[in-house]
């Protein structure tokens, strides 16, 4: 055996390769088997990113739509309510340029908002109930309806098809619960040079 | 002696404490109105349980605590309550909240009230609810409901009781002064904590060793009983729950647990105050302790100040010189808030109103850039890096900042004290904090959304999945019903009928069906003597009524009414003629 190997190098190698070859093929044909990935995982990875309002504005029938032509390439500035903060989390997923937001698209809101059903102008014609994407309307047919408003994610998709106009789409008003601190303001734009009057403040004073 | 451990970091900022310990406590009069705002702690804010006009009298409860983490609200003395309205409370944002304005009568006549003398021989259960009951929230500024400390629950043994008297920043004497004059009850009020505690084993009164006063008025007390007073080197910010824990046992929290996970308490003295005052002599708590000092103020001391006093109302009688004072702060220079009104009462957090001149305090110095000296990092007692929690924070890059423990940060102001730079190091991390606490709340909501937009999809698709089903069973059903008539057809071909399929057949087919589907002749003439009947009942409403209007109505409504009865009159020929016309037809027919 030794002796046949010893005089035939290169057969012996080319069996010793082909013979491997075929091994770790095997072996990464049944991991790939066994380790499948369920679904496009980048889909999920922009789906979370996006907010989720299932609004439409992109072109598309909600939020997962989106992110699955985000995926295939599409623009990733389409997202209104996402505004900057979301184009910035998808680019640097995405490890690309991060994009002005598309204005065709519709603009960055600065307060979120719900809808609110002008309980007594309602006729109870059920459209906006089947507008909503997340369900978040109460009501039957003939009887008035009302907005969850935990539940609304402020698309504005009921406001169109309500032949009364008595949807309003009022914004979030802000409580304590909601205030948090701002950020420092005009923070680090003077320079040192700028500081006309300046006097080193004692230790004592700045203490107190 | 028992050994202390250091923290790191910290500052030594001038402590200006003198000033406001000279005087004994006082007591202001009692103002004309107090405003007491409804969200004093920590937990959800208290629902009002009092109407505008309702005479109250002082201990009176005027708010029910809501939910299992707040504090019901009593009267701070007798009045009558004059409003329940959004007022200017002490908080960072300027906001409102509300508040219940009371309109004091002066005679400061007590509520019926009754305390437990013997508190060894209550239940503990019994103890903490009068503490829940009396209002009492932690005094050192926290304002966490003090009852729900002390409920540890069974599974978290406590064996060791930390009473907070560091009181580490500059200024304030609350504390200083109410321990050199009310040791006895202070030390009374430890023994009621640690028999609802079940008598840990260390008891320890932790103590900077800037007061030797009130340390020494404390030692008498403490002999024989088993309390240790430690007291330990003056530092910034040691007054910190983590940081005392630490300098008294050594033991460092882990970030995100609670002193109890350890197995120790930690209160404030200032509250252990009003512990034993709402136990043993059944007072909730309607008024604290608070200092009142500052070079613009001609008085500087502490007063028992009723919670709800307008800070206004303090300054009245201190002989406060508004000129000289560059800003009313609420809380020490550290840590304090800046008042952007006087309007706002004293709550039950407020240890100290702070009214300092100018060169006291002096308004901020614009910020530089930071220069990375890297002392922000030597005065942090948290052992963070401030400098890299600056850089992210301005980045926002909030994965960054919670891997480099932003929320371990104590908000203690240590890093901005000593930066070169003036640099607001902590209104950066509060903002980011705030951020961050935002965008997880969204992340909530947005993931809920998505699970209902789902949920929504799936169930569009079923039903379109079953009306499809629907459909195909129809289409299947109406093949076969077809199928039966073309083999019925085959076996009469054999016969007479005519051949399937057509047209005269369809047509005995369609004849046939509509004689199945006739009704009988007698419940027809029933049905049109109906509507002979309903016709008449209106003819008749409508002469009523024109009967009852002819005298009084105008033209118009006249011959409104005319056209109505009009109108009837002509059904009821119609109806008639239906049911002659349906009675000839069907007696011809059963000739």
């Amino acid at each position: 055996m030794i002796e046949s190997i010893a005089q035939q190098p290169i057969l012996a190698a080319l069996i010793a390769m082909v013979g491997l070859g075929i091994l770790f093929g095997a072996l990464l044909g049944y991991a790939a088997e066994k380790f499948k990935v369920e679904g496009d995982p980048i889909v999920e990875q922009i789906d979370e990113l996006l907010p989720q309002t299932q609004c439409g504005q992109c072109g598309f029938p909600g939020c997962k739509p989106y992110a699955e032509s985000i995926a295939s390439g599409d623009a990733i500035n389409k997202c209104p309510p996402g505004g900057q903060s979301t184009i910035n989390a998808i680019a640097n997923l995405l490890d690309v340029p991060a994009p002005e937001l598309d204005a065709e698209h519709g603009e960055e809101a600065d307060l979120r908002t719900v809808a609110y059903i002008r309980e007594d102008e309602c006729i109870g014609c059920t459209k906006c109930i089947q507008a909503c994407p997340v369900d978040a309307i109460l009501g039957a047919a003939k009887l008035m309806h009302t907005v969850i408003a935990d539940e609304c994610t402020g698309c504005d998709l009921c406001v169109e098809p309500c032949p009364v106009d008595c949807i309003d789409m009022l914004p979030l008003t802000e409580g304590l619960k909601q205030w948090h601190w701002p950020a420092p303001q005009n923070q680090l734009d003077v320079i040192a040079s700028d500081r006309s009057g300046f006097e080193a403040p004692s230790n004592e004073g700045r203490a107190a | 002696m028992r050994s202390t451990w250091v923290t790191p970091g910290g500052v030594h900022p001038p402590e200006n404490k003198h000033q406001s310990v000279t005087m004994p406590i006082g007591s202001l009069p009692i103002p004309e109105k107090l405003l007491v705002p409804l969200s004093q702690h920590i937990g959800a804010p208290a629902k009002a349980c009092v109407k505008v006009g309702t005479k109250v009298l002082k201990g009176q409860k005027i708010a029910d605590a809501t939910g299992a983490v707040s504090v019901p609200m009593h009267a701070p003395t007798s009045g009558t309550v004059t409003a329940i309205e959004d007022r200017p409370i002490a908080h960072s944002s300027g906001m409102s909240a509300p508040c219940i304005e009371i309109t004091t009568d002066g005679k400061d006549t007590w509520i019926d009230h009754e305390g437990v003398a013997d508190f060894e021989h209550a239940s503990p259960q019994t103890l903490t609810k009068t503490i829940a009951d009396a209002g009492i929230a932690g005094m050192g500024g926290a304002g966490f409901p003090s009852a729900i400390k002390l409920s540890p629950g069974l599974n978290r043994p406590i064996d060791t009781l930390i009473i907070n008297a560091t009181e580490c920043e500059p200024y304030i004497t609350a504390d200083d002064s109410a321990i050199r004059e009310r040791a006895a009850e202070i030390i009374t009020g430890i023994g009621i904590l640690s028999h609802i505690l079940g008598n840990p084993v260390n008891i320890l009164i932790g103590i900077e060793d800037n007061k030797p006063e009130a340390i020494a008025a404390l030692e008498p007390h403490v002999a024989d009983t088993g309390i240790s007073v430690v007291s330990f080197p003056t530092k910034y910010p040691s007054g910190g729950e983590k940081q005392l824990i630490y300098i008294l046992t050594g033991k460092e929290l882990p970030g995100g647990q609670l002193p109890a996970d350890a197995g120790m308490v930690c209160i404030n003295i200032g509250t252990t105050y009003a512990i034993k005052r709402a136990v043993v002599d059944g007072e909730p708590l309607i008024s604290r302790v608070t200092t009142m000092t500052g070079n613009a103020c001609g008085i500087n001391r502490n007063y028992e100040t009723l919670i709800g006093t307008p800070v206004s109302h303090m300054l009245a009688h201190s002989e406060f010189n508004e000129h000289a004072c560059s800003r009313l702060v609420m809380g020490g220079p550290m840590m304090g808030l800046s008042l952007t009104s006087a309007e706002v009462p004293i709550v039950k957090t407020t240890n100290c109103i702070l009214a300092p001149s100018y060169s006291e305090i002096p308004d901020d110095e614009p910020a530089q850039a930071c220069i990375r000296c890297g002392m922000c990092a030597e005065a942090c007692p948290a052992s963070l890096l401030p400098q890299q929690l600056f850089w992210y924070s301005q980045a926002e890059d909030h994965d960054r900042l919670e891997a480099h423990n932003l929320f371990d940060c104590i908000e203690c102001g240590a890093c901005s004290y000593v930066c070169p730079s003036n640099i607001p190091l902590v209104q950066y991390y509060r903002s980011s904090k705030g951020e961050i606490l935002k965008a997880r709340e969204e992340k909530v909501k947005s993931d809920h959304a998505r699970e209902r937009f789902e949920f929504h999809q799936q169930r569009m698709e079923q039903a379109e999945k079953d009306k499809e089903a629907k459909r195909a069973a129809r289409r299947e059903a109406a093949e076969k019903a077809k199928a039966t008539v073309a083999a019925n057809a085959g076996t009469e071909k054999e016969g007479t009928g005519p051949a399937p399929g057509s047209a005269a057949d369809i047509i005995a087919a369609a004849q046939a069906r509509a004689a199945a589907k006739q009704v009988s002749p007698e419940e027809q003439q029933a049905k049109f003597e109906r509507s002979i009947a309903g016709a008449e009942m209106r003819v008749q409403m409508a002469t009523d009524k024109l009967a009852e209007t002819n005298a009084k109505q105008t033209e118009d409504q006249k011959n409104i009414l005319n056209a109505a009865l009009e109108g009837a009159k002509q059904k009821l020929e119609q109806a008639q003629a239906r049911l002659a016309e349906h009675v000839k037809k069907h007696s011809e027919q059963v000739k």
